[in-house]
């Protein structure tokens, strides 16, 4: 059974260009302060956030746009993204958002968190603002770790996952089972739009910024409660070599937490929906990659 | 009559005062969770913010009630939050970062009582703060306290409590909500709208020392630091109301609700010849140490009591204050009603002037009526260590 979309080719190696390597988007994008980032090598996190600054300037509404930020490794963008931000606690973005949106009924408010930010400390907090339908929309970027105390466990990490806090990985009877945080939220009435996207090949960046564009216009436009779980790559934090984060993640968090639109229009969409759309991408990358590469 | 305020002299709950006074000093949002007693205060916003244009929202939970208060400050509105005592205790780690992030909180704790104090004073949170803490005595103090409440968090840029109880709360005074003025205060350039995104001059509200990425930044030293700096600052909004000190031989402290009773009883000893003064703070941070040495210092005073609805804790201050003097007796005591909501058996004014009379004649506190069984007995061990 397949999860997420994974074979889009191996990791490119970046030490050097590749061979007729050419610039098709900006290295820098217009809402980044600096290109420079404070993440580890392999981190999936800088492309989460280029993925929705890009949609956010794409869908012109930048300038009205107000960011608060959770804790954890991603906190460290609330000073190179330029958009005006709130910085929360830990777990509590969500309301704090609530009380900037009551105030600026006409501003883009989103959070951004981390798995252990929303689905741990602030799990409460998310869910009552996606059931009151506040028109915000809230990011998780979900790695399934805590990546800045250096690779403990959250209430997302999959069983039998390593973690300095389930060294023999993660057992059900010991440790419990991971939230699905999407499926979850995707069930409240006030919920309007709720799509887990992913990092881990280009692909999935493309889909999980087509996403965020959901998830914006449905604030905007039907001034609503949107949601995005994107999964990052944390090879630091699963103890992983850098260039197998993509692989581990497809195979180990991308098995559990399933990518897709798991709410649209009101309409809740199973696992196994989801997963047959998965598979059909496949089928269709597969059959390009044998033509010798990806369709334009 | 203004549009939140009302006809001269109406007959209202304190609770009621309060808000209307809140939103006639400008206060647009308000988020709470309904909590004896406290819950009247989240009901009036409810009922009366929408029409001043502003929101209310009945959050969730005291952590989430603070948060949205947290977030519709960091835009520049006025805006509160508040519970009791003990929902303020939900409340306090985002109570020490919000004085980080220098945002001018207003939380109202409708107190059950008057053990509280340290929490607001000596703050519940992490990390070095202060709150400024205004205690009204009564409904019509209260309603210009809670205007200065917003004018200091703004002037300040930090939390201010408004320490009530269930008495402020619940009680009906015919009282005019009157718009007080006070000084302008600079624009609020640091708020964030979302107007300066994309400018490459975004700004952000954080209680970290960092700031934007080439713009200056504090450190996360140099912001504790700073908020250090303001703290000695701030002890300038002192505020305190003494009486009968010029010849007392016994001075009463009490602040809140209790003070009004004790300022009463006092007046009924002086009839009858009895020396004695009061010292009422009105801000419980600052507290007025300065003015409770001034008392104690008196030629003619013996003898300092702290009378104050709990096991102790104001009476910390006070000994600072009178600095050893004269002597300092804690003459107040826990009373609660059976609910733990509302005041007990202490507060009344019989009582009250038994105590401060047993004080002033040196002799030991009488007996509260009701409270003759309350014989609470530890068990034995505790009693051998204390022996």
């Amino acid at each position: 059974m397949t999860g997420n979309p994974g074979s889009l080719g191996p990791v490119l190696d970046t030490s050097s260009a590749p061979t007729g390597a050419r610039v098709v988007e900006p290295l820098k994008p217009d809402l980044l302060l600096t290109q420079e980032h404070q993440m580890c090598p392999g981190c999936g996190e800088p492309l989460a956030v280029r993925a929705f600054l890009d949609v956010l300037a794409d869908l012109g509404v930048a300038q009205r746009s107000v960011a608060v930020v959770g804790i954890g490794c991603y906190t460290s963008f609330a000073g190179t993204i330029d958009v005006d931000l709130v910085q929360a606690l830990h777990g509590r973005a969500p309301s704090v958002a609530t009380g900037v949106k009551r105030m600026l009924p006409g501003s883009v408010v989103f959070t951004l968190q981390g798995d252990g930010d929303m689905v741990n400390e602030g799990l409460q907090e998310v869910l009552h603002t996606a059931a009151r339908g506040e028109a915000v929309t809230c990011i998780l970027l979900n790695n399934g770790v805590f990546g800045e105390t250096g690779g403990h466990m959250t209430a997302t990490s999959v069983l039998g996952q390593r973690t300095k806090s389930s060294l023999g990985g993660r057992d059900a009877g010991y440790h419990g089972y991971p939230i699905l945080i999407g499926d979850l939220v995707s069930r409240l009435d006030g919920a309007a739009y709720v799509a887990r996207g992913s990092v881990h090949n280009a692909g999935s960046v493309a889909r999980t910024k087509k996403m965020f564009r959901r998830a914006f216009e449905t604030q905007v436009e039907q001034r609503a409660f949107s949601f995005v779980e994107v999964l990052t790559m944390c090879p630091t934090g699963w103890f992983v070599p850098t260039a197998d984060g993509p692989g581990y993640m497809h195979d180990t968090l991308g098995e559990v937490h399933i990518m897709g639109e798991l709410k649209v229009d009101g309409r809740v969409r199973t696992t196994d929906e989801l997963r047959a759309e998965n598979e059909q991408r496949q089928r269709e990358i597969d059959a390009q990659l044998a033509r010798g590469g990806l369709d334009p | 009559m203004t549009a939140t305020g009302t006809p001269a002299r109406t007959l209202m709950e304190g609770s009621e005062a309060l808000v209307r006074a809140s939103i006639a000093a400008g206060c647009r949002f308000f988020a709470g969770y309904p909590m004896t007693p406290f819950t009247e205060v989240l009901e009036h916003f409810a009922r009366l913010l929408p029409d001043a244009g502003g929101a209310c929202v009945n959050a969730e939970s005291e952590l989430e009630a603070v948060g949205m208060a947290w977030g519709a400050l960091a835009t520049g509105a006025r805006a509160a939050t508040g519970s009791t005592g003990q929902g303020l205790s939900l409340m306090q780690e985002s109570f020490s970062e919000i004085t980080l992030a220098e945002l001018p909180l207003v939380a109202f704790n409708m107190a059950r009582g008057q053990q509280d104090y340290f929490q607001a004073t000596r703050g519940g949170g992490h990390g070095d703060y202060r709150h400024i803490v205004l205690a009204p005595q009564d409904v019509r103090e209260g309603v210009e306290l809670v205007q200065l409440a917003f004018f200091l968090a703004d002037k300040w840029r930090n939390p201010v409590l408004l320490y009530g109880d269930y008495l402020l709360a619940h009680t009906q005074e015919a009282i005019t909500i009157e718009t007080l003025e006070f000084p302008d205060l600079p624009p609020k350039t640091w708020a964030v709208t979302g107007a300066r995104s994309g400018s490459g001059w975004s700004g952000s509200v954080t209680p970290l020392g960092v700031g934007k990425h080439g713009q200056p930044a504090l450190g996360q030293e140099g912001k504790f630091q700073y908020i250090a700096t303001k703290m000695p600052m701030m002890e300038r909004e002192v505020r305190v109301e003494s009486g009968w000190c010029d010849d007392a031989e016994t001075v009463v402290v009490a602040f809140g609700s209790p003070a009004k009773f004790v300022k009463y009883a006092i007046k009924q000893l002086r009839a009858g010849g009895h020396r004695i003064g009061y010292v009422r703070p009105i801000t419980l941070w600052p507290f007025p140490h300065d003015a409770v040495r001034d008392a104690a210092g008196g030629t003619s005073v013996r003898r300092v009591g702290s009378f104050e609805l709990s096991a102790g804790q104001m009476v910390d201050d006070v000994r600072i204050g009178v600095a050893g003097q004269v002597p300092v007796t804690f003459i107040g005591g826990v009373s609660t009603d059976h609910s733990g909501f509302g005041m007990g058996r202490l507060l009344d004014v019989d009582v009250v002037r038994e105590r401060i009379l047993a004080l002033h004649e040196e002799r030991e506190l009488p007996v509260v009526p009701g409270y003759e069984t309350n014989g609470y007995r530890l068990p034995e061990h505790q009693q051998e260590a204390a022996r």
